[in-house]
């Protein structure tokens, strides 16, 4: 099977943030997210805070972390664009363990690349020295639990960008 | 109109176990009158996020009260937040907008739209609680310890004058406060 037949659930992102005890999803939805949105809104283990605008998630991300809370942030590419003031002044300057979800809007693992939403993604991740993980199917999911120990060995902020429309299941 | 350091003056009276963050004109003399520096995190590298970081630690701690210091200049860039927070609705979230009509330290440059807005009237609409406005220290004064039991979310717009010398700035960097705070927050038995 290769990586275009295979896909990714709510299921497995829902349970690999259980794992993690995560306790907040800081969240604006997007198009490709809409199935694990329906998951997250009904799960009784994990709180939803939905925000108007992507660049108040990480400040409220950073006020639950304040709290002792296990908060992540879901946001798409276009979002975490609006959020650049945040993610330097707040996520990287202080140094904040948070893991940042991030839809890559327009990926294709083959092909080229034509919505700037994804092309101008990883440049700038890579300038603001913020490390991130791709996960494309299910069996990627076990990269969250990498990325969140490298939040909290490192006191940082981590991507993982979820590069596939997730599928109901 | 409200000397702005003696409406300051008043909240930090006021302040009792609550943490507050401040930005803006605020954050540059909180630590000054206020001897309560470990539950103090002054936003200095990112405006207008402080009532954003202030939904999040509500949120995070329901037993604690939260008081966000913030700024006209600043809350005008986060308006949204008015209807996030009214969204999830903390009873223990105060929202404070210290309203001078300018951009106070960059030069007092005049804000949009002033004269135009009204910060009670865009945080009632958004669904807040409880929300006032005061010109006067001693009715401000006498009225805060009673909206300080109302539950929340409460914004306090404070319409405010800055004179004299422009302050100097007391306040520690971000980055540098916000570990003591949360050690501070952490230390508190929750209750």
């Amino acid at each position: 099977m290769t990586t275009s037949e295979k896909t990714l659930t709510p299921t497995s992102i829902l349970d690999e943030l259980k794992k993690l005890g995560v306790s907040h999803i800081v969240w604006l939805p997007d198009t490709e997210s809409r199935f694990l949105y329906d998951a997250v809104a009904s799960d009784p283990d994990i709180k939803l805070v939905p925000v108007c605008r992507e660049g108040e998630a990480i400040p409220i991300a950073m006020g639950l972390i304040l709290a002792g809370q296990k908060p992540v942030c879901m946001i798409q590419s276009t979002g975490f664009y609006e959020s650049g003031d945040a993610v330097r002044g707040l996520a990287l300057d202080v140094g904040l363990p948070l893991l940042i979800f991030i839809g890559y809007r327009g990926f294709k693992r083959e092909g080229p690349i034509v919505d700037t939403a994804a092309t101008y993604l990883e440049p700038i991740l890579g300038a603001w020295g913020m490390e991130y993980h791709l996960v494309e199917t299910d069996e990627d999911v076990d990269r969250i639990s990498l990325a969140y120990a490298e939040t909290q060995e490192e006191s940082k902020p981590v991507a993982v960008l979820i590069g596939a429309e997730y599928q109901q299941g | 109109m409200i000397p702005g350091i003696e409406a300051l003056k008043v909240i930090s009276r006021n302040q009792g176990d609550s943490v507050v963050i401040t930005t803006e004109t605020p954050y540059t003399v909180w630590d000054s009158i206020s001897d309560r520096q470990e539950f103090h995190l002054p936003l200095i590298n990112s405006m207008s996020k402080a009532s954003s970081i202030g939904l999040g630690l509500a949120l995070g701690r329901p037993d604690l009260k939260v008081q966000v210091v913030d700024s006209d200049g600043s809350l005008l860039m986060n308006l949204g937040s008015l209807v996030t927070i009214a969204n999830m609705a903390p009873e223990n979230f105060i929202h404070f907008v210290y309203q001078n009509n300018v951009y106070g330290l960059s030069g007092a440059q005049p804000l949009p739209g002033v004269g135009k807005f009204s910060f009670t009237g865009m945080a009632k609409a958004a669904g807040y609680a409880n929300v006032f406005e005061f010109d006067e220290l001693e009715e401000f004064a006498l009225g805060l310890p009673e909206i300080l039991e109302k539950p929340g979310p409460t914004l306090v717009c404070l319409m405010v004058e800055d004179s004299g010398p422009k302050p100097k700035i007391t306040a520690r960097m971000t980055k540098h406060a916000y570990p003591e705070v949360r050690d501070a927050i952490a230390r508190t038995p929750k209750g």
